[in-house]
């Protein structure tokens, strides 16, 4: 860690004491370490102040009227924007058992009355080396996954391994894309592919989805997790349909610029899958894996021969609600799949 | 500890080095300012049959008189503490009355130990 910088010293920190003498000498000992110190009186106080102004971390006393150390840890952890905030617990409570229900309600640390001042020194760097680190991978995850995802996430603590889960997965890929790289500047094909993406993102939390995994021109969509959503599969669908009437107007742009159109293929398959988060805990992406998203992906191969731009399997097809135009391509076929599938063209996209 | 060192003098060394000797002086004032008031809020509770609030006043007490070294004080508000619902329910002012006691002595030791 660097020195002076934000973490070593100059941090917010937050002390919570009923006592005027606990109070005037743990604030001492936090500026004498260099950090900046406000002090409050009772937990009801407390929680006014952290949620009117940013700290780093709060050093919680526990026997205190109005609302007590424990109240305070469970109305933290029922915070999203206060859960991670870490607590430092200092305390002269009697009892081992109180000292682990402190620590199990997700304070940090504990450290006793009279607290030393080498230890509080210790257990604060520490602390907010931590936080540093989960402030790092928050605004990691905030800049690479929808908030949906971001929250769950921060709900589920980052929970590697899955959970099954019902769902539409969808995947989408530009047709004949290597070529088109070739034809145009890589600075172009970026500029394009930056807008495409958003325009598909659009449409895709649009209906409810999330974009789980994007690489190169193709991307994967998944709808009705990590959220479970009502009538995911005909929302996956009428995705797909806004989607290419998205790229039927971007191409109406293309032309007027004098750039040859684009055409995407889009597979989307309804069944059982896992879904949660992969990687390690520093790089983490939510995905789905199973049987279902095998299928999604070799429909979105398949458009290529069905030369139709949206298919759909079997169970999408029968959950589709009313008004949208659906063809039976009969049984195909399908790279990697033993069984024949019953294959669907929905809306009259063409390839 | 002997009954005639009331404040343990490493503890206070310790207090001092790492605080201030300026600041720990102020820090003593705002302990005698603010110990008869816990002693107060023992015998209000004690009257009222506030076991709570008994607890913890004597809980605070202990913890500032471990802060300054008062060990022999801050056992007694300890045992207090510990004992909360007992002592409300025998509402006996004695143990209270031997816990001020026992302040007044520490307390002119500690402001002789300011002093020096």
């Amino acid at each position: 860690m660097r020195e002076g910088g934000p973490g070593a010293g100059g941090a917010r920190l937050l002390i919570v004491d009923d006592n005027k003498v606990n109070r005037l000498l743990l604030a001492r000992n936090l500026e004498l370490q260099g950090h900046a110190v406000a002090a409050a009186e009772n937990g009801r106080v407390a929680l006014e102040m952290l949620r009117r102004e940013r700290f780093d971390l709060l050093l919680l006393d526990m026997e205190m009227p109005e609302m007590n150390g424990f109240e305070v840890l469970e109305a933290l952890t029922g915070d999203l924007q206060l859960r991670d905030l870490p607590v430092i617990v200092t305390s002269s409570l009697e009892g081992m058992e109180n000292v682990v229900r402190c620590i199990e309600l997700g304070a940090e640390d504990y450290l006793p009355k009279p607290v030393n001042p080498i230890l509080l020194k210790a257990r604060i760097r520490a602390s907010l080396e931590k936080k540093r680190l989960r402030d790092q991978q928050k605004e990691l995850v905030r800049r690479f996954a929808t908030p949906e995802v971001a929250q769950d996430l921060q709900e589920s603590g980052f929970a590697l391994g899955g959970k099954r889960v019902r769902g539409t997965v969808m995947f989408a890929d530009i047709r004949g894309f290597t070529t088109l790289a070739e034809a145009q500047p890589p600075e172009e094909t970026i500029e394009l592919l930056n807008t495409y993406y958003t325009l598909m993102f659009d449409a895709i939390s649009g209906h409810g989805g999330i974009v789980s995994q994007i690489a190169g021109d193709g991307l994967m969509a998944i709808f009705g997790a990590p959220l479970p959503l009502a009538d995911h599969e005909d929302a996956a669908a009428r995705t797909a349909l806004d989607m290419i009437e998205m790229i039927d107007l971007f191409n109406v742009d293309q032309a007027a610029a004098g750039k040859a159109p684009i055409r995407i293929g889009i597979g989307i398959a309804t069944g059982d899958m896992v879904a949660g988060y992969t990687g390690t805990q520093a790089r983490a992406t939510y995905t789905c894996i199973g049987d279902t998203v095998n299928l999604a992906a070799r429909l979105e191969a398949h458009t290529k021969e069905a030369k139709r731009a949206i298919l759909v399997d079997g169970a999408t097809r029968a959950a589709l609600l009313g008004d949208i135009a659906v063809d039976p391509l009969g049984l195909v076929t399908i790279r990697g799949k033993v069984q024949q599938v019953d294959v669907f063209a929905v809306g009259a996209g063409v390839l | 500890m002997a009954a005639d060192t009331p404040i343990d003098p490493a503890t206070f060394a310790d207090l001092k080095e790492a605080a201030g000797a300026e600041f720990v002086a102020d820090l003593v004032g705002t302990f005698l300012d603010e110990a008869p008031r816990m002693l107060d809020d023992m015998r209000t509770a004690l009257a009222a049959g506030n076991v709570d609030a008994f607890r913890r006043a004597a809980h605070s007490f202990k913890s500032n008189s471990n802060t300054f070294g008062a060990l022999g004080l801050g056992a007694m508000a300890r045992d207090l503490e510990m004992t909360a619902a007992a002592r409300v329910a025998a509402a006996d002012p004695a143990p209270v009355d031997a816990l001020a006691a026992a302040y007044a002595r520490a307390a002119a030791a500690l402001k002789e130990m300011v002093r020096a």
